[in-house]
């Protein structure tokens, strides 16, 4: 409590020590963003009321810029948490805080918690996502410099957030991002972009047993290349014995491989990726879990899906060893034209798979996976056999008149449920296989008033076999939107499970607030951004979310 | 605790009362060719501008820029606005920025901001968010969410902006 209260005082001497006149110039900006919800037990979805009835997630971010300085804080209450976060949150306080300086001459300091990514994140990213109640900022002091045409250098050295403290690890990074077009004022319709970063983190070893590595170090290397239409990146990542709750504390290295290349003109647009990963786990804490200090971040390879039915078995990476790819076409008929119509047709195609990778015994007398030991070997280019996930879908898209829209979509999913959730379906099944179809069309009524269906079918042998869904959304534009929805698992062999989940919600929006206050069931579930994923247990109550900002 | 609190609601109620005029933070993201951007050289002649911050699994996001898509030359030659379209995928779909946009046919200065970076400095919470600026870089109206014909209340105030009127709320 004595470095918080420290804290703000640095902070308001440092404002109030600046003349009044000049304080005018500088800028206080901020957003609020809370969440309350009451539960109600009910017993046949499963939903548990909690103790409290009555929980909340909340967090207010304030930000001052005063010339080439800015500080700011962020304030978050969890009284208690929300059910699906983690109840190690429960409290309030100061969570993030910083100083930060930025001269014109490319030169800036920040001391206190911030964000940073390296390239892709293969090595390291910090981020929030307050959806997941994710968090691993840094708390620590980091320099940049972006002086010299075309390079930008990057440099830090750090803890990890883990809920209100901060983790056992100290993380050391630096990064370098090249632009050999501005470097060497090359002309041409060629661009090229290099970077290389190199992380290491520090952790003392008080295992009794094992001889751990005190220092993990890691390196990636990365290049981008755009010429017309087509664009090319990979990055590369390599790290070094890194024994770890994860690997089963295997000394076997780690490595991280991704490619994406793109091409695109008006009207199309093409879309390949590829990676492979393995033993790529890196924590500021060997001995952490589930979300806790991570200190990289391996992009997840399948689509992004925003239909309910479509993400209602997401996918996440698997960094301990996966092998992707992905493909992706997207075009756009023509306006006009004799298929495209009025206002032409967009089409989309679209497949994307994950397994896993190939292990063999690292030596004729060890088993695979032994803790202590190399733990396996990998052929780089071979594919395993294991089926993680697989996602194809295909759909138009088109503006039929003035007044109507319509989106048609298709997907079949397969989905290795025992892997990428540890337990089998509710039917006992590894393995789970799923066609989803979906019907989204906008009527506009008039100039501000819309009507908004969607249609949703997700068809299963496994898991809890057939879903329907439907959504009904009037908006008056532009304050007001009311939305009901029903979820139907009509399809559940238990006849006695064949429940409506239904939500009605009301919204009111201006400028940069919104207040939605909803009612009703929701399912459980897996919510999924960027390849982090969190359990989400079905409730039943009264939900009031409001977000603004200034 | 409460001592705090006090304190910062000194320093917050003490700015707020003199914040009037904004200017953009300068924060490092990219372009579509991964060219490093400084958000501080988002420009247009003195003539209004757009930052919508949006993402390609976003949907209202989309619906937004594809309404304003179908009218945004109309919106150039009446005001001479220009629309940087801030992408908030993260690397696991940024590099299909490209892709989606130009399949679609956008004519907006689309940049990629991977680790919201830039968000965050706006303090935007969700996505679709949009900023309107005036030419000397100045918030003069920020939204946030979509419903079909935002885009036309937008346009109203574009225009008073480009003609150098007060807007009020």
């Amino acid at each position: 409590m004595k470095k918080l209260s420290l804290f703000t005082l640095v902070l308001l001497s440092v404002v109030m020590s600046a003349q009044v006149k000049d304080v005018i110039k500088g800028h206080l900006h901020g957003n609020f963003n809370i969440d309350v919800q009451q539960y109600n037990s009910d017993s046949l979805i499963g939903a548990e009321k909690p103790p409290e009835s009555v929980l909340m997630n909340a967090y207010g971010n304030f930000t001052y810029t005063y010339g080439n300085f800015s500080g700011g804080l962020r304030y978050e209450a969890y009284l208690n948490s929300l059910k699906g976060y983690d109840k190690s949150y429960n409290g309030q306080g100061i969570s993030y805080k910083y100083l930060s300086y930025q001269n014109k001459k490319g030169l800036g300091v920040t001391v206190g918690n911030f964000y940073e990514q390296f390239g892709n994140g293969l090595i390291l990213r910090s981020y929030q996502e307050r959806m997941l109640g994710y968090d691993n900022a840094f708390e620590g002091v980091r320099a940049s410099f972006t002086g010299i045409r075309g390079v930008t250098l990057k440099g830090l050295i750090a803890k990890q957030r883990l809920f209100w403290t901060t983790g056992a690890g100290i993380v050391r990074g630096i990064d370098g991002d090249f632009s050999i077009n501005d470097v060497f004022n090359l002309k041409g319709s060629t661009q090229i972009v290099l970077g290389g970063s190199f992380v290491s983190k520090y952790q003392a070893d008080k295992n009794p047993i094992l001889k751990l590595p005190e220092n993990v170090g890691s390196g990636a290397g990365r290049i981008s290349i755009s010429h017309g239409g087509f664009f090319l990146s990979s990055e590369y990542a390599y790290k070094s014995q890194d024994p770890s709750a994860d690997n089963g504390y295997i000394y076997k290295p780690g490595e991280a491989l991704l490619i994406n290349a793109t091409y695109s003109q008006k009207g199309l647009g093409v879309y390949l990726s590829a990676k492979r990963v393995d033993n790529m786990s890196f924590r500021s804490d060997r001995g952490q879990a589930i979300n806790n200090l991570n200190i990289n971040y391996i992009p997840d390879i399948s689509k992004i899906h925003t239909y309910t039915l479509a993400a209602m078995y997401p996918y996440a990476t698997q960094t301990n060893g996966e092998m992707g790819a992905r493909a992706e076409v997207m075009y756009k008929l023509k306006r006009k034209s004799f298929l495209g119509g009025k206002y032409g047709t967009e089409l989309f195609v679209s497949y994307a798979t994950a397994y896993d990778i190939k292990r063999t015994p690292a030596s004729d007398t060890s088993a695979i996976g032994v803790k202590g030991y190399d733990g396996y070997k990998s052929n780089f280019f071979e594919v395993g056999d294991e089926l993680f996930y697989s996602d194809f879908s295909t759909g138009l898209h088109k503006k039929l008149s003035k007044k109507f829209k319509i989106h048609l979509e298709y997907l079949y999913q397969e989905i290795n449920f025992d892997k990428l959730r540890g337990e089998l379906d509710h039917s006992g099944n590894k393995m789970v296989y799923a066609n989803i179809a979906i019907v989204d069309f906008t009527w506009k009524i008039k100039s501000k008033r819309t009507l908004r269906f969607e249609f949703q079918g997700l068809f299963t042998k496994q898991d809890k076999q057939d879903w329907a869904m439907g959504l009904i959304e009037y908006t008056m534009a532009p304050h007001w939107f009311v939305a009901v929805y029903d979820a139907y698992n009509y399809g559940n062999k238990h006849s006695d499970l064949r429940i409506h989940y239904t939500t009605l919600s009301v919204g009111y929006m201006k400028n940069s607030t919104r207040i939605q206050l909803s009612y009703g069931k929701s399912m459980e579930g897996v919510i999924c951004v960027g390849g982090v994923c969190r359990v989400v247990p079905a409730t039943n109550g009264l939900s009031l979310s409001i977000t603004s900002s200034f | 605790m409460k001592k705090i609190i006090l304190l910062l609601s000194a320093v917050i109620l003490f700015s707020i009362s003199y914040a009037q005029e904004s200017n953009l933070p300068s924060v490092e993201i990219k372009t579509l060719d991964g060219k490093v951007f400084n958000t501080s050289d988002i420009k247009n002649d003195g003539k209004p501008i757009i930052i919508d911050f949006w993402a390609t699994w976003c949907k209202p996001c989309v619906k937004e820029l594809e309404a304003i898509a179908d009218v945004y030359e109309d919106w150039q030659e009446e005001t001479g606005v220009k629309i940087y379209a801030v992408s908030i995928d993260n690397s696991r779909s940024m590099a299909r920025v490209a892709p989606f946009t130009n399949a679609k046919g956008w004519e907006y200065v689309v940049l990629l901001d991977p680790n919201s970076k830039f968000k965050e400095a706006m303090n935007v919470v969700n996505v679709p968010h949009v900023f309107l600026l005036d030419g000397t870089g100045k918030i003069i109206h920020q939204h946030t969410a979509y419903s079909e014909g935002d885009e036309d209340d937008l346009f109203e105030l574009i225009k008073k902006v480009a003609a150098g009127e007060e807007v009020t709320h």
